[in-house]
């Protein structure tokens, strides 16, 4: 038997799921049309012509020949050990967890460093997000959103989302009084002020932040397998239920390859920005 | 029937007129000034910024703290009575169009507090601040930021450039804030970016430039605008001796040519009695005196200006380095006759200095030797030089002055390699000394 917290908890997502359903299903397909978008993209060319092509992009991005020939031939490993398909499924979920979770986070994150109310509200919130066992996410959102794609992209999202927000707030809180001062003195408006002045020297950060959301949204994608998340997560899972060591350990080395290819190009694009 | 439709069309008319959307007149700086006249003061100068009783304080019950210092309680009784911190109490001065006026003091003193209320990067608890005549205090956001923006700009101590900014589009910021046009913004800041002394690196990051360099950026940003009032916030404090003292005399050429009403913050004595026309001293969140700086070092206002002042010994204070400016043309030694001639009709002079190809100095010339020159054919000056008295850069004025009585030229200035640094004319000498009856 559950204690009077865990019952409210269960009559407050009985509540949201039967008063706000509706919104819910409306999110739901906005997110399962941008999921079938960016997945079509990544499968939409042959693995032989998608990995010159990451490698070029990797060298404009990185301006590193050495890192870009790393970085095809770790996609060109997932291929040759037959993983592609799952990797694309992974980088999709991935990719869009990121996008949803930075356009959401970042204004929090303003948000938290304009507002010395909101601050810590969003902090608490910020705490309980990411301590809360990742787990823990997948019952409401298999409750909300059924089986499948869209409750991983969710639970993955709220659990990738607080570093963006932390390091936005952190960013924008950090930019030197001087400039804030110059931006002012200057007759800049609230926007102007945010958009020329701030977000620019918090951009560093900011990126940091999305950084981490990145690395954050790849452990939870194998952890959302578990409700029907497709791809590597899901064939990690598989391998569990079998004990299969061999495709266990493939699976698990596509993530880490996805993983640090990721790491190296977000990396890079922050230190091009400073 | 008719009056019925009559209404009805009326209404509808009314309503269409009321809510059809109207081409927005972009409110300048010139609606909120207009019609308002700059003060002038008993001698007939404008005046650009009058400051009424300003006070400041910090923490959360200002009031309080301002009755406890009406009924005459010092700062530091105040603060140790309530939790509030005294920035500034009854502040009272003005402006004079067109002067360089320092705010000087210790740290705490208050003059940055001071500057920032001026522009209300601070808000100040009471007081008024009126500038060109209207209470820039009682401006609402809208019309504070259009001031702002067109009327005045500020410099700072480490200089605020953005770090995710070229050059160009630094000192472009304030025009952008205007809304003016990239293109035309561009071709302003350049023509800024020169006039300071910086053409060719208009296309460089500010982590390139030393901080000399960085300065004359944030200089040059904040006359872009072309604004009335340039408040400077400690400008030169963070650069080293020998920068400060070129951006020094760059800011009095500046000023001399765009003729801004500069209110310059510093805590340094020196600098304050080579830029002010006047100088106010501040202690403890209170103006001490106000005056120009002969004012302050001959008649101190009480015992803390006099104890500032002591400190330096006047003669040190007054050598010819902080009179001597760089003549407008020098002729070089080599040069025929009629080049010099020419060089000395150009600038209206009857005598110029001469130096040689290092910068070392030769002598003088008259215009009525060198005809003599011209008659006889020589080909260089070297024949007509004549020798005169000069002084080196930390010669106290006194001595300057006792060699200028004995010859009516100006007297250069040089250091111990001979090298020319500037001169002292008498006009300029005799107006900073107050010794009018010379001329």
């Amino acid at each position: 038997m559950a204690s009077p917290i865990g019952s409210f908890a269960e009559e407050l997502v009985d509540f949201i799921d039967y008063y706000f359903g509706w919104l819910l299903t409306l999110f739901s397909d906005i997110l399962d049309q941008i999921l079938d978008l960016v997945g079509s993209a990544l499968t939409y060319l042959d693995p032989i012509v998608f990995i010159p092509i990451l490698m070029i992009v990797s060298l404009l991005i990185t301006k590193r020949l050495v890192m870009s020939l790393m970085i095809g031939a770790a996609f060109y490993t997932i291929y040759w050990m037959g993983y592609w398909n799952s990797a694309m499924a992974t980088l999709n979920m991935v990719l869009v967890a990121t996008l949803v979770a930075v356009v959401l986070a970042v204004p929090l994150g303003i948000w938290a460093a304009d507002s010395e109310k909101a601050n810590p509200v969003i902090k608490a919130l910020m705490d309980f997000m990411q301590t809360m066992p990742a787990f823990v996410y997948l019952i409401p959102a298999v409750i909300f959103f059924g089986l499948g794609e869209v409750p991983g992209v969710v639970a993955t999202v709220i659990f990738a989302m607080p570093p963006v927000v932390r390091l936005t707030n952190l960013g924008i809180r950090q930019v030197p009084p001087e400039m804030n001062e110059v931006a002012d003195a200057f007759g800049s408006t609230g926007w102007q002020k945010l958009t020329k002045v701030q977000m620019p020297i918090a951009m560093p950060s900011i990126m940091a932040g999305i950084n981490q959301c990145i690395m954050l949204s790849l452990s939870m994608v194998v952890i959302a397998a578990m409700i029907g998340g497709e791809g590597l997560g899901g064939d990690i899972v598989e391998a569990l239920s079998e004990i299969d060591v061999a495709v266990g350990f493939e699976a698990g080395l596509a993530v880490v390859l996805i993983a640090m290819t990721l790491d190296r190009l977000t990396q890079s694009f922050k230190e091009s920005r400073t | 029937m008719g009056r019925i439709k009559a209404r009805i069309t009326g209404s509808v008319k009314s309503f269409v007129e009321e809510h059809r959307p109207r081409t927005k007149v972009k409110r300048s700086a010139e609606d909120i000034f207009a019609g308002i006249e700059s003060p002038r003061d008993e001698e007939g100068n404008e005046i650009m910024i009058q400051v009424r009783n300003l006070s400041k304080i910090f923490g959360r019950h200002p009031e309080e703290a301002l009755a406890l210092l009406e009924e005459g309680k010092t700062k530091e009784e105040v603060q140790n009575m309530t939790s509030n911190n005294v920035g500034l109490y009854d502040v009272s001065f003005d402006v004079r169009k067109g002067e360089i006026f320092v705010l000087m003091g210790l740290s705490g003193s208050g003059k940055s507090t001071l500057e920032r209320c001026m522009n209300r990067l601070i808000e100040p608890t009471s007081g008024q601040v009126l500038i060109d005549g209207l209470d820039f205090t009682s401006l609402n956001e809208e019309d504070l930021r259009i001031a702002r923006r067109e009327k005045m700009s500020m410099v700072f101590q480490n200089f605020g450039l953005l770090p995710h900014r070229d050059v160009k589009n630094n000192v472009a910021y304030g025009l952008e804030m205007q809304g003016v046009p990239e293109s035309k913004r561009l071709e302003k800041a350049a023509a800024t970016i020169e006039l300071v002394g910086l053409a060719g690196y208009e296309n460089s990051m500010p982590s390139d430039l030393s901080g000399g360099m960085k300065q004359r950026v944030g200089l040059a940003r904040a006359l872009a605008t072309n604004p009335d009032i340039l408040f400077m916030d400690e400008a030169f404090s963070a650069l080293d001796p020998l920068i400060r003292n070129d951006m020094q005399d760059e800011l009095i050429k500046i000023q001399s040519e765009l003729d801004k009403t500069v209110i310059f913050v510093t805590h340094d004595l020196n600098e304050a009695l080579k830029l002010g026309d006047r100088i106010a001293l501040m202690k403890d969140g209170r103006i001490v005196q106000v005056g120009t700086a002969e004012d302050i070092l001959q008649d101190p206002a009480d015992e803390y200006v006099g104890r500032f002042v002591r400190e330096v010994d006047r003669t040190k204070i007054l050598t010819a380095s902080l009179f001597m400016r760089k003549p407008k043309s020098v002729l070089y030694v080599t040069q025929g006759p009629r080049t010099a001639l020419r060089i000395m009709d150009d600038y209206d002079r009857n005598d110029m200095l001469v130096i040689d190809r290092r910068n070392h100095l030769v002598g003088m010339v008259e215009s009525d030797d060198i005809l003599k020159a011209v008659q006889s054919g020589d080909k260089d000056l070297s024949k007509i030089v004549m020798d005169i008295p000069s002084v080196g850069p930390d010669t106290p004025m006194s001595e300057v002055i006792q060699i200028m009585v004995t010859t009516d030229f100006p007297i250069p200035v040089i250091d111990g390699d001979g090298v020319l640094l500037g001169m002292v004319s008498p006009s300029v000498a005799a107006e900073t000394l107050n010794i009018g009856g010379g001329e």
